[in-house]
């Protein structure tokens, strides 16, 4: 009697994997990695590269040598985008060495510890960048200015970000800083400092629109981070919070463009694995990162907190998936 | 164009196969065997014993209660053994066996092929007859079919939906029997209004299959009460609740049946029989199966007697294709892979036989769940599987019932969208069963 393969239905799958959504989301940082190729020159090629590499062997040696796992998991190159997102987080011009340790630790502390892909409570590349942002303080906060290929890897001429002086403007109501900042164009198209992927905001909203045309991730957390940032500046200019030389549009436009908002609202907080699984539960987590976000950028004491805002977040998400769906023929409340 | 509005995923349908393929018979059988449990509810009862003379149609086996259906002769012959018997899945159950003599049909049965357009008979009398007629829902749950159509007590239908919706992929044995039957359908669907006193009824019929939208609105114009509605591809639309959804935007609670918001439900292949039932005395003993699959030499339609060996149905389509891994008895989303062929009948149950490739027919490696909540998106019930599949590991059989464990219907969307591979069903499936259990016991402990 011939007997043949049996197991439970469903018989047939999407075709979706792991690889390919993580593929899909390097995909998306290509263009923002091009502009700022463009900005920085080999600055962010060396970076990247450094980054990337240190990511997949750390994942590789912790599994084969620590975990003793019979199978490897590089290959669904989770591990290749926590080093692309690290190094976007990053300032082009740092030290080798500082990558080297950023990385061990994303990898490292932030996602093996844990068990690897799918357990860690936070986003490993921000694990990586604020051990850094709090070990290396002065490296971590010293932007090159973006010269292209002329840009030196090493001691290039450096300057404030945007957000710096916008902090100097809401803290002393001094409306001269404004001359310093870079015009909103600019800002969009990413000529400015800041850090390694974040600056270009055309190339990542293109990159996130991308996402979810190709349904990997979904419009609800990064519309309500937009849509709360974009809420909160408004806010702060119309009960006249604002020097009279800048508008309440140009603040809001300001808030949005500049620092790691739009890398973050579009790749870092919507990392799978750290974000909550139902829309309602996307829709606070979102929220709470432009609410804490724009109280840091106001009051506190760094001029952005977006990696903060994201990992205050990732903390609430087992709460945050206490919230049901929507069942099938359940009365809304 | 409408569709039902919570998850629901999009499998390629794969209906090229056997798409258009002309409904031919299956030559009958040597020896016929007839399972008694062909439906959900209790097993029939056999009327008959070994040595019995049997005709075509004559009643084997009767309902045993009232969620229960009769079982009729496909055959006409000599009973030989009514006795043991396994089906394809290695599950143990009763069968009648009869060796085949002829093809001798009650008198009563009217095999002319002339379309019987009138109905004088009472609600009733209607209902009695498919009762009588041992008819099931013949689009998969195998429901028999005249307890639907009394409603409970207060409770009254107000639409009757038509599923022709087929939404498993490869299938395509109820497009086929619309675009060759479509009027017999027609009448079935006036007799059941009749039967329910219902003033209205919708066909639902997805948008992969334009010819039969096309024909079956054109059918509609001359009846009065009958509409088609065209519904946007997507799975599990052929669901109840989610039909229901789609059709008349009203959503069955949770634990009710359709009844429940003025609905009931059935498929286009259910009402063909209910017409040949009620108007030609003709019970339910075939049904049209799909034959398919990529490597099938010949992929079509079959109208098979129950009780015929699937091995002659798929000697009918060329035979079991050399790169056979999986025979899957239905389609790939629902239906189940068979351990193997030999003794296994047509039956009520079996919608089609699908062959995939072995390499079809390996499930990837699972990986770690990623928590990417595309399980949550897909669910088309709104559940949380990763959750219900995590917690039935776990046995934590109360905090399954918070979470509406009883109402997975089963679709498979979840495990279908998983890109880590999660076999989540086969983690909710055990867990469903044993929360049943205890909400029967603690049922049964509150009737006390």
């Amino acid at each position: 009697m011939a007997h043949f393969i049996t197991s439970p239905a469903p018989h047939v799958h999407s075709g979706d994997s792991v690889r390919r959504n993580m593929l899909l989301v390097i995909l998306a940082l290509l263009p923002a990695y091009v502009a700022s190729v463009i900005e920085f020159g080999w600055g962010a090629l060396i970076t990247a590269a450094i980054s990337i590499l240190v990511c997949v062997c750390t994942e590789y040696l912790i599994n084969r040598y620590v975990l003793k796992e019979q199978r490897q998991t590089i290959g669904d190159l989770s591990a290749v985008l926590t080093g692309l997102l690290l190094a976007f987080n990053l300032p082009s011009g740092i030290d080798w060495w500082i990558v080297v340790i950023g990385a061990v630790v994303a990898i490292g502390v932030g996602k093996m510890t844990f068990g690897g892909l799918g357990q860690n409570p936070f986003n490993p590349a921000l694990v990586g960048r604020v051990f850094l942002l709090i070990a290396y303080p002065a490296q971590m906060t010293t932007w090159p200015t973006p010269q292209g290929f002329d840009t030196k890897y090493i001691d290039a001429e450096t300057g404030a970000t945007p957000l710096y002086y916008l902090k100097q403007m809401l803290a002393t109501g001094d409306s001269s800083v404004i001359d310093q900042l870079p015009s909103l164009a600019d800002s969009f198209w990413g000529v400015m400092g800041g850090s390694l992927g974040e600056v270009c905001a055309f190339a990542l909203i293109i990159g996130g629109l991308f996402l979810i045309c190709a349904r990997v991730i979904t419009w609800h957390i990064p519309v309500s981070i937009i849509a709360t940032v974009a809420l909160f500046a408004a806010v702060t200019g119309w009960t006249g919070h604002l020097p009279e030389a800048m508008t309440t549009g140009d603040y809001v436009l300001y808030s949005l463009l500049s620092g790691g908002l739009m890398l973050g609202a579009f790749f870092m907080a919507t990392d799978y694995v750290t974000s909550p699984m139902s829309a309602w539960g996307k829709i606070i987590f979102g929220v709470g990162i432009g609410f804490i976000v724009m109280v840091i950028r106001t009051w506190g004491n760094y001029p952005e907190g977006m990696s903060f805002a994201i990992l205050i977040m990732n903390a609430c998400v087992p709460l945050l998936n206490k919230i049901r769906p929507q069942r099938f023929g359940e009365k809304k409340k | 164009m409408r569709t039902f509005k919570i998850g629901g995923v999009h499998p390629r349908d794969n209906k090229q196969f056997s798409a258009h393929q002309p409904i031919t018979e299956c030559p009958l059988p040597k020896q016929a065997i007839i399972p008694l449990v062909q439906h959900i509810g209790a097993p029939a009862q056999a009327v008959v014993k070994e040595g019995d003379k049997v005709k075509v149609g004559e009643l084997l086996a009767k309902a045993g209660g009232f969620v229960s259906a009769n079982i009729c002769s496909p055959v006409s012959g000599t009973v030989t053994k009514i006795g043991d018997w396994t089906d394809a899945w290695g599950a143990p159950g009763q069968a009648i066996f009869i060796d085949v003599e002829g093809d001798e049909w009650l008198p009563e049965i009217n095999r002319k092929p002339d379309l019987e357009r009138q109905c004088t008979l009472e609600p009733q009398a209607i209902i009695d007859k498919i009762a009588a007629a041992g008819i099931v829902g013949l689009g998969g749950a195998c429901f028999p079919t005249h307890v639907k159509l009394l409603p409970p007590p207060g409770k009254k239908a107000e639409v009757l939906i038509v599923n022709g919706v087929e939404c498993e992929p490869y299938l395509t044995c109820d497009h086929q029997l619309m675009l060759e039957h479509g009027e017999e359908i027609m009448i079935g669907i006036k007799i059941l209004m009749k039967a329910l006193g219902v003033q209205r009824a919708i066909i639902g019929i997805e948008n992969n299959k334009k010819d039969a939208i096309e024909h079956m609105q054109k059918l509609a114009q001359s009846n009065l009460g009958i509409e088609v509605l065209p519904l946007k591809l997507r799975y599990p639309q052929g669901g109840e609740k989610q039909l229901i959804d789609a059709c008349i935007n009203r959503q069955v609670p949770s634990g009710a049946l359709p009844i429940e918001v003025g609905a009931v439900v059935d498929n286009v292949a259910t009402i063909f029989a209910v017409y040949e039932a009620v108007q030609k005395n003709k019970p339910l003993i075939s049904r049209v199966m799909t034959v398919t699959g990529k490597y099938v030499a010949k992929p079509g339609n079959y109208r098979v007697r129950f009780g015929t060996p699937i091995d002659e149905v798929i000697a009918m389509a060329g035979g079991v294709p050399a790169e056979t891994g999986k025979i899957i008895g239905g389609g790939p989303m629902m239906g189940r892979a068979m351990d193997h062929t030999e003794g296994m009948p047509a039956n009520k149950r079996l919608s089609g036989l699908l062959f995939l490739s072995e390499t079809e027919s390996v499930r990837p490696e699972q990986e770690n769940c990623i928590r990417c909540g595309k399980c949550v998106q897909a669910c088309p019930m709104g559940l949380e599987p990763y959750l219900l599949s995590r917690l039935s590991e776990l046995e934590m059989y109360d905090e399954l019932e918070k979470h509406d464990i009883m109402d997975c219907i089963d679709c498979g969307c979840c495990v279908f969208t998983c890109p880590a591979h999660r076999r989540l069903l086969d983690g909710i499936r055990p867990g469903k069963a044993k929360v049943g259990a205890i909400l029967r016991e603690r049922a049964a402990a509150a009737k006390k």
